[in-house]
């Protein structure tokens, strides 16, 4: 950086996704850090422009035009600031060029091999396949996946250390065996990281140091009951840059532009989520949906992690989304019909037309339909990944013992979490904020009372690099201007049969106003709670529903209010099931879409 | 905002085309800067280190790995015939041996003391790539490939299926809303690349390989016919290594959608002429999409010093191709491009552009995002 921090007022950030390039101007009015205005272009990754800065200076052009001042001279951003032209530093995330593909290895799948897979994650990558010894394949069937994958890096864990060194050398032997090929550019060799056994380190050196870019770090699992991700990490995300980025069309010119290394897009947002979390006290779990991938966030107890969906997302995934979840559990969330054929036509339109945006209503619902199992099949693979370390050996009391708890159970608790936060185009820029209360709740299930937030513009990578230069100034846009506040959904856990007793809430605004309501099973209610608003609040659930505290039993707590306010979902937990008949299904449909006050033309979808 | 970029599919009759040709792994190039290439040359060739057995000779002969050397009878570097003893112990002095054959020809890779595994490698495959099209070699890429360019018409189509095939143009639909059916296709067509107008049916797709056809060009196609021609659902768009022995290229979208005029314009008055098509399609990272290109014929040197020019901005008086529902397909004239978002719809605010309808001459507000530019 070429200026000193406390001299810095205005900063362009960027972030470069694989559908478009989103850029924002910060800047200091009266002594803090505010967002100015976003401009957006197709990220130009595509012939015939093959060249990442293209994109980028597109979306800067929009918005010199939209704060009618001048930050670019000749296709280059003046820097430092002079007057009203320039800017002081620029910054940028990416996930263009399909982001960072790895594939990890380890001894044992659920051992060293997730841990692997929790590193590279961690460090914004994709994790396209995890080798290990005991993953049922053949030594033939792994060393073709590898040929064929062609990842970008790959990570080689395995073993703790001071262990057995011969496993974690049959891995490198397969390795050096399969020779790959780094997907972009075949003039540089395969970067890999190897975080194993360090007795082991000589051996995989002797097999892979000559064929490919070897690079040694610490062991990621050292003991059973440890694991040491973070220069596995560090090593991953300095590797992305100096050898992969460097491949990708245009970035060689970015990286010379910026004045802080780019991040991955899925590390700076996990950055910004974990500041967050620590500095709320809270149990968070983040959601970014985008074009090709679905990035699911959470920090429970403490502990974060982080998973990539690679093939969920709403555009070039978004078939994918279509052939994993099912017409039936994508037309589920849809309150009108439409042949099977001029569907499955639309969402491929979609996933070939990927920066086209819905214009009819219909068309809208139908895409956070597909949102909703997007984010709910990437739910789904975070909880599995999200675990306490398996394999370790726990001292068990009495008590554990008739509990039969196995290691390795998800961390991911619905009931401990205090915010779900959605960042990612469909649920920052749908057209009212209460359709992304609504698709949050659809897909995440929450349980007992959790606030509803959204990035709303879709500004977290950006405030993420942010937070590695200027702390300060990526904390006070984030508070007034980043995180929306949708409100506090009230959800007990039971089922019962429709109008039955389910809840009491009694609700006290600070103006001293009290609402006091019933609200039967298979509802959704609605309570205005402005933003920047709390209320204190008692909820009683009635026999056979849980809020927490045990069945029947109350929880009382303060809530706070939001675009939406307070919604008292009493539509059932474990299960969450929509009617089986077609009728009643759309019928119950239209009545939360009404509650929830959705869709402008209500309900007049036929 | 004067104007927008708006990236678009190239249709243009005539433009310098470049190719590059590169191998997957370094080698050889076997043609120099300024040849003169037929689509079916050679022009640069490797080979494709052969897939590996991994023989775990401790095992079958019941030794420490670290004694593995001492009864190895082959060492690194060595050939082998399958069936051929790699390694061997005795006992009894000598007159019981336990052999260890080697389970395919191959070369031996590495024997490792550690592990005692060996690694043998099969023999390597061979890999040419060929010119594709019609040119004049502008570039060597060493070890790497080369740069063809040629002059003529390329069009770049939405989606495809196959790699590449070159053959005759045949038109064979009489107007862009032409439906290709089964019954416009026989053997004559054999080895050539067939020209539909708005869609492929599963039909048509199946006579067409009994014909023996090597590719067909339309504007649409049915989601529920691609998955049955290729047999299961496609998740994310990367095409061009299916082996269907034909390869689709659509210029419009999934749907009975016309092709756009000027398209069907240009191949109607290539038909008769060498094209070559390639149906790879990668909507992901690096976005790939299927091509047709018809060289001109008597190339001359000078024809292609011209660069390929993009351009991308959008302006009023430029035209439109309309690409998401209402009005998907239909090619429109730009009237204005506001600058201040408006309302549509669904509700949301957006930045708009402003149509006339092509056909209709009716005017119509739509997203910016939902249009992209066709090159006059």
């Amino acid at each position: 950086m070429h200026i000193p921090k406390e001299k810095i007022t205005s900063i362009l950030a960027t972030d470069c996704g694989s559908t478009t390039t989103k850029a924002i101007l910060i800047e200091k009015v009266d002594g803090v850090f505010r967002l100015v205005k976003r401009g957006e272009a197709p990220t130009t990754v595509e012939a015939p422009i093959e060249d990442v800065t293209q994109g980028v200076l597109n979306a800067i052009t929009e918005l010199e035009e939209l704060v009618h001042r001048k930050i670019l001279d000749n296709g280059e951003i003046i820097k430092p600031r002079k007057g009203d032209k320039g800017v002081d530093i620029y910054i940028s995330t990416s996930s263009a060029g399909g982001g960072l593909q790895m594939m990890v290895a380890g001894v044992v799948k659920s051992m060293t091999g997730e841990s692997a897979q929790r590193a590279a994650l961690g460090a914004g990558a994709i994790v396209m396949d995890v080798i290990a010894t005991n993953d049922g394949r053949l030594p033939h069937e792994e060393i073709e996946r590898i040929r064929h994958l062609r990842p970008d890096m790959i990570l080689l864990a395995g073993g703790i250390d001071g262990g057995t060194t011969e496993h974690v050398a049959k891995l490198a032997e397969l390795i050096a065996a399969a020779d790959p090929k780094p997907r972009l550019g075949i003039s540089y060799q395969l970067p890999i990281v190897y975080a194993g056994n360090n007795m082991a380190a000589g051996l995989v050196e002797e097999r892979l140091g000559k064929k490919t870019a070897l690079d040694i770090t610490d062991n990621l699992r050292p003991t059973l009951e440890t694991e040491n991700l973070m220069p596995a990490r560090h090593k991953i995300q300095a590797l992305f840059l100096h050898h992969v980025m460097q491949q990708a069309p245009g970035y060689n010119k970015l990286m010379k532009m910026t004045d802080v290394d780019i991040m991955p897009t899925p590390g700076a947002v996990g950055d910004i989520m974990q500041v967050i979390a620590k500095q709320k006290g809270m149990q968070v779990v983040g959601a970014d949906i985008g074009g090709a991938t679905t990035d699911v966030f959470s920090v429970f107890q403490g502990i974060y992690n982080k998973t990539v969906s690679a093939n969920y997302g709403m555009s070039y995934s978004i078939s994918n989304v279509f052939v994993d979840a099912g017409l039936d559990n994508i037309m589920r969330w849809v309150p009108f019909t439409m042949d099977e054929r001029d569907l499955r036509n639309r969402i491929k339109n979609k996933m070939i037309r990927p920066t086209t945006i819905p214009y009819l209503l219909k068309e809208l619902i139908v895409e956070q339909a597909v949102a909703r199992e997007a984010l709910r099949l990437s739910f789904d693979q975070h909880k599995a990944l999200a675990v306490g370390l398996k394999g370790v050996q726990k001292e068990r009391t009495i008590g554990d013992a008739l509990t039969q708890e196995d290691s390795g159970e998800s961390l991911v608790n619905l009931m401990r979490l205090n915010m779900l936060i959605g960042s990612g185009g469909v649920l920052s820029h749908a057209p009212r904020r209460q359709q992304t209360a609504m698709m949050l709740m659809d897909s995440f299930l929450p349980e007992g009372i959790t606030q509803l937030t959204v990035d709303s513009i879709f500004m977290m990578p950006q405030l993420g690099v942010l937070a590695k230069v200027h702390p300060e100034a990526a904390l006070q846009v984030f508070e007034k201007d980043c995180l929306i506040y949708l409100g506090t959904c009230i959800a007990p856990i039971g089922i019962a049969k429709e109008g039955k007793p389910c809840v009491n809430v009694k609700l006290k605004k600070q103006n001293g106003h009290e609402v006091d309501i019933d609200v039967p099973f298979g509802q959704i209610h609605v309570m205005g709670l402005p933003v920047g608003e709390t209320a204190e609040i008692t909820v009683t659930p009635m026999r056979g529903f849980d809020m927490g505290e045990g069945y029947g039993a109350p929880v009382r707590g303060t809530v706070h209010g939001g675009t939406t306010g307070v919604i008292i979902d009493t539509r059932g937990r474990r299960p969450f099931e929509l009617p089986k008949d077609n009728a009643k299904r759309v019928e119950k449909l239209l009545e939360w879409i009404k509650a929830m006050d959705l869709y402008p033309k209500y309900p007049k979808f036929e | 905002m004067a104007n927008a970029y708006t990236p678009g599919l190239k249709v243009s009759e005539s433009t310098v085309i470049s190719k590059e040709r590169r191998l997957p792994l370094i080698g050889d190039v076997l043609v120099n800067k300024g040849s003169r290439v037929k689509h079916s040359d050679v022009v640069a060739k490797t080979e494709l280190p052969g897939n590996v057995e991994l023989v775990n000779v401790v095992n079958k002969l019941s030794i420490d790995p670290k004694e593995i050397k001492d009864f190895m009878l082959l060492k690194e570097g060595d050939r082998v015939k399958k069936g051929e003893s790699i390694a061997q112990s005795s006992s009894f002095f000598g007159m019981f041996t336990t052999p260890c054959p080697a389970p395919c020809d191959g070369t031996i890779e590495s024997i490792s003391c550690a592990t005692g595994q060996v690694v043998l490698r099969q023999n390597p495959t061979p890999v040419e790539v060929l010119s594709f099209i019609d040119g004049i070699v502008d570039e060597i890429i060493p070890k790497e490939g080369v740069v063809v360019k040629t002059i003529g018409t390329y069009i770049q189509g939405i989606f495809g299926v196959g790699g590449e095939t070159v053959g005759e143009l045949v038109m064979v639909a009489s107007s862009p809303s032409t439906v290709l059916e089964e019954g416009m296709i026989n053997d004559t067509q054999a080895g050539k690349i067939i020209v539909g107008g708005a869609l492929i049916t599963a039909a048509a797709i199946k006579k067409a390989q009994a014909c023996k056809v090597k590719g067909i060009i339309a504007g649409g196609i049915d989601d529920e016919t691609l998955k049955n021609f290729l047999g299961y659902d496609l998740g994310v768009a990367i095409t061009g290594n299916e082996n269907k022995g034909i390869t689709l290229v659509v210029t419009e979208g999934f749907g009975n959608i016309n092709m756009a005029g000027k398209t069907f314009e240009l191949l109607k008055n290539n038909n008769g002429k060498k094209t070559s098509i390639n149906g790879a399609t990668q909507i992901r990272a690096g976005v790939i999409r299927p091509e047709i290109i018809i060289p001109k014929e008597n190339l001359k040197e000078s024809d292609i010093s011209t660069p390929p020019e993009a351009n991308l901005l959008m302006d009023v008086g430029c035209v439109v191709r309309i690409i998401r529902v209402p009005h998907f397909g239909s090619i429109a004239e730009v009237t204005a491009l506001p600058t201040e978002p408006h309302e549509i719809e669904t509700g949301a605010k957006v930045r708009v552009v402003e149509v006339k309808i092509e056909h209709t001459g009716e005017k119509f507000t739509l997203p910016r995002a939902n249009v992209e530019l066709i090159e006059k």
